[in-house]
């Protein structure tokens, strides 16, 4: 099939073409495609189904705020589900399935949900499933757990391995888009160790989505040669795909690079992702602005997207979703896109903008005072309806439609903290708090500077301050001159007497639901968010939780800033679990501790369990013998009636030397030691404070100054721990020092009736292992070797 | 979290295990005539505050120092960073 739906122009490489299949059709990108784009171009607007309804979708956003476009990737092992179409990059060979569908994607039979809307409203689980109480393990859990959840996993070893890094630097910039690159220019230059991260895989943000140029160059040119320098310099590491999760305490970061992510298979010896724990000494948060849509009535069909978003595929991958486009705004930033796709030889239906004193264009019509009050078309958009300000209702066909509500700053990192976000009138949006985690300041579009000019700047500005602040000798960046239009906007959240106008596409949250969670008198947001499940899910309400605001504080008479939001939390988007895990799975979970005669029991077919991270012999099974008991029984009486022997090196043992050592013994062990003779060994218990057994072993008295304690294998750290807490905060003074010996030494318990005439054929004759030599509990060091005698093991 | 080590410097809490309130340097005198008192809110009672929390860490990943951290547990924010074994001294501890 050809890509009837891609202009010219754009960053991607028309000379590679990329097969790849959806939904088991094939198709073919270029590389530089995303997914999404790949996939627009070929004419696909509906990419899958929502989650309660299963509405037709299709993509909304150019980047990782998608709610919509989620699909599985891949298949086998590596299948991958709830992955955003609109940041997973083409590759050859790609395989994508949609999601949340029962049948095709075409004709889902789940779609009977939409028919019955009016009764799967907010809250309709709490509602509805309490009654009978018996029902609910045995009818209702299991249907609900069939219908609920988005991909499937293939239940098989992710066969890709994840790693854990660190790094360390004097800045961390988030995002590089203008204001990042500014700041990442002025501090790289500067001589400051510079980590600059971005969640795309080709950094400049949106000079990447515009036309517009910087004096003699593209955005998109300006941002690769900045790149380029950056990459040459040796103190700047460019993360690109790398994506800042979250603000941790001081000035600690998580970020998420995704090595193979756009790869069939990683390269050999690469892993798939790794999980970076960022140490930095400031940070500038350039994560740039999300669009808002406009709810109105059915405004979720596929073909209806951000316009900022159509921007970007149609300058950054020649991509249109249709040739006749309609655009409605609030803001002059929507007339931007009607430009540019005019400009690329797509059809402008027209552009309808709330305002009555909007801007006017010669090429094409401009619908002031008019608004969006329906949409059209089964499977994807045919046309909408229009109402004009003389009150008349006109129908206008288009493919496509393209909302602008105005721009919200990305301050999510910006409240990890719990820091409140501050309402700002002129751009209506919620900007950085005050109380943010320290160290870390905000430029660009994120603080709500929206032009490029003043994006440029404050990045630049920002890298200043933080230079100035850790001592580096400041550098003036000179900076490319760029368009400084402010984008002048009237707020406006949805159209009056819509219900089931969407405000969460992943969630299928209306504005109907909204105002029955209001009527319910769910009055805080935080409980708004939990019984109409408004911005949960994968993207977390990037593009849906203003608008629910808004119409809550419209319902209640506040204003947003006094609803106020939710508190944004870690990760930024979702995270492979694997990705923590890192290499600590299977046999790496934990070490594996193995005794000097690990091998040779082993060869003997020993059976073993895990103590302490030890493995430890248990039994040796003979051939004949079926059950453990038989084993252990015949071990048992050959200890008794001859001689056995037990690797008890996993014992844990302790060296104690000072001159108060045996003070120090005589403290913590409930029995006394200070009377113990040297060469003499002594059973010991151990309580807690309050009385309770916490450990038993012995001690052996070396010397005056010198004991070695043993504990049980399991208790070994926890002992250690204690008698340290003991040394350093209850007796500061006690002249003793502590050393865990427990893997310096072989131990081995010799016991049985004819445990000395074994052991008097491995030691020299002048060894004298008799009774009257070698005592009860005595303790002799022959050459490198400690023998104990005791009735303890 | 970043704990600043009196002897090592700035090194990652997770170096570090956290032994909870550091009121477990005030171990009571077990010849005292309310011992048992006493010793009950030693071993079961701690405070929880929400600000500024005294606690003990101890390095066990690394020089096996225990410490005195003083925490703000709504910020994290970590004011003071001592030796216990001096801390205890401070507050009469000796042999």
């Amino acid at each position: 099939m050809s890509q009837i739906n891609r202009l010219g122009g754009g960053q991607i490489d028309r000379t590679k073409t990329l097969d790849f299949k959806f939904d088991g059709k094939s198709y073919q990108g270029h590389d530089g495609d995303t997914l999404a784009s790949a996939l627009l171009a070929n004419n696909v607007r509906l990419m899958g189904r929502s989650f309660k309804y299963h509405r037709p979708r299709g993509v909304l956003t150019a980047g990782s705020e998608e709610p919509n476009a989620i699909m599985e990737l891949r298949d086998g092992a590596r299948q991958e589900p709830n992955t955003r179409a609109t940041t997973a990059e083409l590759f050859g060979g790609l395989t994508a399935k949609s999601q949340n569908k029962m049948g095709s994607l075409r004709f889902d039979f789940m779609a009977i949900n939409d028919r019955f809307s009016n009764f799967l409203t907010a809250g309709f689980y709490y509602k509805t499933f309490m009654w009978p109480a018996a029902f609910w393990e045995k009818v209702y859990e299991p249907i609900i757990r069939k219908a609920a959840g988005l991909g499937s996993i293939s239940f098989e070893d992710d066969p890709d391995d994840y790693d854990r890094g660190f790094l360390h630097c004097d800045l961390l910039i988030i995002g590089a888009g203008p204001s990042g690159l500014a700041a990442a220019l002025t501090a790289g230059r500067a001589g400051a160790q510079v980590i600059l991260a971005d969640e795309d895989y080709t950094m400049g943000g949106r000079l990447n989505s515009e036309r517009f140029s910087l004096v003699d160059q593209s955005g998109a040119d300006w941002a690769a040669k900045t790149v380029a320098e950056l990459t040459s310099l040796p103190n700047v590491r460019v993360m690109a795909r790398t994506t800042i999760l979250g603000a941790f305490d001081h000035g600690i970061y998580g970020a998420l690079e995704r090595v193979s992510d756009h790869l069939a298979v990683p390269e050999v010896g690469k892993p798939r992702q790794i999980l970076w724990r960022i140490y930095s000494k400031r940070s500038l948060l350039c994560a740039g602005a999300t669009e808002r849509p406009i709810a109105f009535e059915n405004n979720d069909r596929p073909g209806i997207m951000l316009a900022g978003a159509m921007r970007s595929y149609a300058n950054r991958w020649a991509v249109t979703a249709a040739h006749n486009v309609a655009i409605f705004t609030n803001n002059d930033d929507g007339h931007k896109t009607a430009a540019d796709l005019h400009a690329a030889g797509v059809s402008i239906a027209a552009v309808v903008d709330i305002r009555q004193d909007a801007p006017l264009s010669e090429e094409y019509e401009v619908i002031a005072g008019g608004q969006v009050v329906n949409s059209n078309g089964r499977l994807g958009l045919t046309s909408i309806e229009v109402s004009l300000p003389d009150g008349n209702t006109r129908a206008l066909p288009c493919g496509a439609l393209g909302m602008s509500g105005g721009w919200n700053p990305n301050i999510h990192l910006t409240s990890h903290h719990r820091g409140h976000p501050v309402w700002n009138e002129k751009i209506a949006a919620f900007c950085p708090p005050d109380n943010g985690p320290a160290g870390l300041s905000v430029a660009g579009a994120a603080l709500g500077n929206f032009t490029t000019a003043e994006a440029l700047a404050s990045g630049a500005c920002q890298a200043n301050a933080i230079l100035k602040d850790l001592g580096i000798k400041q550098n003036k960046v000179v900076l490319p001159l760029a368009e400084d239009a402010p984008a002048n906007m009237t707020p406006f959240w949805y159209v009056k007497g819509c219900s089931r106008a969407w405000l969460d596409q992943q969630n299928d949250v209306t504005v109907k639901d909204v105002k029955l969670s209001h009527q319910e008198n769910f009055i805080s947001v935080e409980h708004l968010k939990r019984y109409t499940t408004l911005g949960m899910g994968t993207d977390q309400g990037k593009t849906s939780n203003m608008g629910g605001l808004a119409i809550m504080a419209e319902l209640t008479g506040k204003t947003i800033p006094e609803v106020g939001t939710t508190i944004f939390r870690p990760p930024y988007t979702p995270t492979a679990i694997g990705a923590f895990a890192g290499r600590d799975r299977g046999t790496d979970f934990r070490p594996t501790r193995k005794t000097p005669s690990h091998t040779w029991a082993e060869e003997q077919g020993a059976v073993f369990v895990e103590v302490g991270m030890w493995l430890r012999a248990q039994w040796f099974p003979q051939a004949g013998e079926t059950h453990w008991r038989q084993s252990v029984d015949r071990e048992v009486l050959a200890t008794r009636n001859s001689v056995g022997i037990c690797d008890v090196t996993t014992l844990g043992k302790i060296d104690v030397q000072g001159a108060d050592a045996a003070t120090f013994l005589n403290k913590i062990y409930c029995n006394g030691f200070a009377k113990l003779l040297v060469g003499k060994t002594r059973y010991g218990l151990m309580l807690r404070e309050d009385g309770i057994a916490m450990d038993d072993g012995t001690a052996a008295r070396l010397a005056e100054d010198h004991f070695v304690v043993t504990t049980t294998t399991a208790n070994a750290v926890s002992v250690f721990r204690h008698m340290e807490f003991a040394r350093q905060c209850l007796w500061p003074d006690l002249d003793v020092q502590l050393i865990s010996t427990t893997e310096a030494w072989a131990q081995y318990a010799v016991a049985g009736p004819n445990a000395r005439k074994l052991l008097k054929k491995v030691v020299d004759p002048e060894f004298d292992l008799s009774n009257d030599a070698f005592s009860i509990y005595g303790l002799r060091q022959y050459h490198c070797v400690r023998w104990t005698k005791s009735a303890f093991v | 979290m970043i704990i600043n080590h009196p002897i090592l410097g700035p090194r990652d809490s997770a170096e570090f295990t956290y032994m909870g309130d550091a009121a477990l340097l005030d171990r009571p005198d077990w010849q005292a005539k309310d011992a048992l008192l006493q010793f009950v809110d030693y071993g079961y009672l701690r405070d929880n505050p929400a600000g500024p929390h005294i606690e003990l860490w101890y390095h066990e990943q690394g020089d096996r120092s225990f410490l005195v951290v003083t925490r703000d547990t709504t910020t994290h924010q970590i004011s003071s960073v001592k030796l216990a074994s001096d801390v205890a001294r401070g507050r009469g501890r000796s042999k």
